[in-house]
């Protein structure tokens, strides 16, 4: 165990330098002179050009400047913003619980729908309701979810009046982000209605943020159960008479679980690439939002930084998955 | 074993057969075939766009704004399924966004797999430390979520359609890496190879003629859930003006621009979504289709 611990962290640190390496050039790739592009229409002066110039070290040799960068990663210094002149490091901190609030409220929704949809489809397998639940799996998994999400605002905000359309809560309330959780943070406010309100604006984005997950999950779990399902354990368990619930539920899906973990894990990245688009269209102030936004507005800097902590952050999630799936099936240690 | 002695004749002999087979078993799939015949239609409708299309998709018909689909109050069967907010025919304008999608998915699938089977093949054959080298760059490319490094290359090369295409595709390569090489490991130690090497093959002979036809199958399926997906974040870089720019009738930016119209005009943002998603839907029927007629595992259950 220790012997893939150890080897599995020693592919993590070169990638992690090329990632560095990638958000490194993204500035000094930039068409023409970096500054003048962040600028933009805005202009800038002489003295702040100078002063620029010397921020980002471009007065440097470019193997000093990257010493320097990586320097400033390690400690936790990825630059200010061109624009709010806020350190990266602290915007993205601050915007990041907004994010994670709605990415784990799409993965429950993913989970605690797919998982028993997958089950019951592979139960039933080539009966009405699978055939049904693998074409709505399948439309699910084509979709195009800022699309998907327009279609949710024009019948449950348009036609219906149910939810709100866009931002975290209603203007209404006010309280003190401590948690930066605004379901936590609304229950502690003890205002009444301020949680409510919370909901209402987490419903439409969570579910388009889990749609594709869910109909992942759904056939993810399908095909590990049919293939779990098919093993002499089982006709064991089902020869000892036990409930076909608990052949099922509890035999059967321990043993599915291993890729359906694998899959919830590695699609991280791909809720990241979701989250980009649904808090754009919901205005969700979180740092796919940021990201997007900080690319129209030329600020440079920002989209660097949030580069890396975005490719760090998915490169971390995949190394643990790696670890736990090693840990839950020896087999893999092996390799 | 037959393999050992396979030519290139050989190969030939056998095609009409292995395509028989081919067929057999994607019929199997109702789904499949459904997905075939819709992806036809739209290969129909991308070519045929300008005999098609009743209008011509930029030109603006300033008396019409606004106007409902013909089976709505309102609504007219000159423009039989409305027009936007500056009077384009809808029709029109879909019906030439298909040549827009068929592009994207073509340019997008041809890229991303030659570079990356060639270079999943120099992977598979080169010595330990290339390999290694390779991959550890193809992982450094994985670490970024596909539609952000996307965004963020798009934002050094300038948005416009074909730089969302190269961004799209650059993203997708080190999945037909990881692909080819994964396959030529499995493949390089059977014994055809070996005989093929002992008779002296050369190395290039040896990667594209004698091993690269058999690790094809993955690859054929993968290129077709690409397909399917780079329709997708293509029109996701249209839809946040990062992809083709307006006044082009690509189905994602049709949508950034009903955007504002999504509670008066419902059309202008049904169409092209829905016109998205049959595309995206019918090519990952036939991709499923595919990949059942292709893997031998799954033939025998």
């Amino acid at each position: 165990m220790l012997r893939y611990l150890l080897s599995r962290l020693l592919t993590f640190l070169p990638t992690f330098f090329g990632v560095t390496i990638i958000s490194f050039s993204f500035i000094r790739l930039l068409p023409g002179d970096p500054i003048i592009v962040m600028a933009g229409e805005r202009g800038v002066s002489a003295e702040r050009y100078e002063e620029l110039v010397q921020q980002f070290g471009f007065d440097q040799p470019l193997w000093r400047q990257y010493i320097d960068y990586l320097g400033g990663v390690i400690q936790g210094d990825l630059g200010q913003s061109f624009v709010t002149k806020k350190p990266v490091w602290d915007e993205f901190f601050a915007l990041f619980p907004a994010t994670l609030e709605l990415s784990v409220c799409a993965m429950i929704f993913a989970v605690a729908l797919g998982l028993p949809a997958g089950v019951i489809a592979a139960v039933n397998r080539g009966k009405l309701f699978d055939r049904t639940l693998m074409s709505t799996a399948l439309v699910g998994y084509s979709m195009p979810i800022f699309w998907w999400a327009l279609l949710l605002i024009i019948v449950f905000s348009g036609m219906l009046g149910l939810t709100p359309v866009s931002g975290r809560i209603s203007l209404l309330y006010y309280f003190d982000n401590t948690t930066g959780f605004m379901l936590i943070d609304s229950l502690r406010s003890g205002q009444s209605g301020a949680f409510t309100s919370a909901v209402h604006h987490l419903v439409l984005p969570t579910i388009v943020l889990g749609t594709i997950p869910l109909a992942v999950i759904a056939r993810q779990t399908r095909s590990a159960m049919l293939e779990v399902l098919s093993e002499d354990y089982i006709r064991t368990a089902r020869a000892k008479g036990l409930a076909p619930f608990r052949v099922n539920g509890v035999h059967a899906l321990r043993n599915a679980l291993i890729p359906v973990v694998t899959v919830i894990g590695l699609s991280v990245g791909t809720l990241l690439a979701g989250a980009i688009l649904t808090e754009t269209i919901f205005s969700w102030p979180g740092i796919g939002k940021w990201m997007v936004d900080s690319i129209f507005r030329r600020d440079y800097p920002v989209v660097q930084g949030g580069l890396l902590l975005i490719a760090v952050m998915v490169m971390i999630v995949n190394l643990t998955v790696d670890l736990l799936y090693g840990f839950i099936n020896p087999k893999i240690r092996k390799r | 074993m037959a393999e050992t002695t396979m030519t290139a004749a050989a190969t030939a002999a056998a095609r009409p057969g292995r395509l028989k087979e081919f067929w057999f078993y994607f019929r199997e799939n109702r789904g499949a075939v459904i997905g075939l015949w819709f992806f036809a239609a739209f290969i129909l409708v991308a070519i045929f766009a300008p005999l098609i299309a009743p209008h011509d998709p930029t030109q603006q018909f300033r008396d019409a704004l606004l106007k409902p689909p013909f089976w709505e109050e309102g609504g007219s069967l000159t423009y039989p399924l409305g027009t936007d907010a500056v009077g384009r025919d809808m029709l029109s304008r879909l019906v030439h966004g298909s040549r827009y999608s068929f592009y994207v998915g073509i340019i997008v699938v041809t890229f991303a797999a030659s570079g990356g089977i060639v270079i999943g093949l120099i992977a598979g054959f080169a010595p330990k430390w290339i390999d290694t080298i390779i991959m550890r760059v193809m992982d450094i490319v994985l670490a970024f979520p596909s539609l952000l490094l996307a965004l963020v290359l798009v934002a050094i090369l300038g948005p416009s359609l074909t730089n969302a295409m190269i961004a799209i595709a650059i993203t997708y390569q080190p999945h037909y890496v990881r692909l080819t090489r994964a396959s030529v490991l499995s493949e390089r130690s059977k014994d055809y190879v070996t005989a093929a090497r002992v008779v002296g093959a050369s190395k290039s002979r040896l990667m594209f003629t004698t091993v690269l036809p058999n690790c094809l199958s993955p690859i054929i399926v993968q290129a077709a859930l690409s397909f399917s997906t780079a329709i997708l974040d293509a029109a996701a870089l249209g839809f946040l003006g990062m992809g083709a720019q307006p006044p082009t009738p690509e189905w994602g930016t049709m949508l950034a621009e009903a955007r504002e119209f999504i509670l008066r005009a419902w059309w202008v943002v049904t169409w092209p979504g829905l016109a998205i998603l049959i595309t995206v839907l019918a090519i990952n029927l036939m991709g499923d289709g595919l990949r059942d007629a292709l893997d031998p595992k799954l033939k025998r259950s």
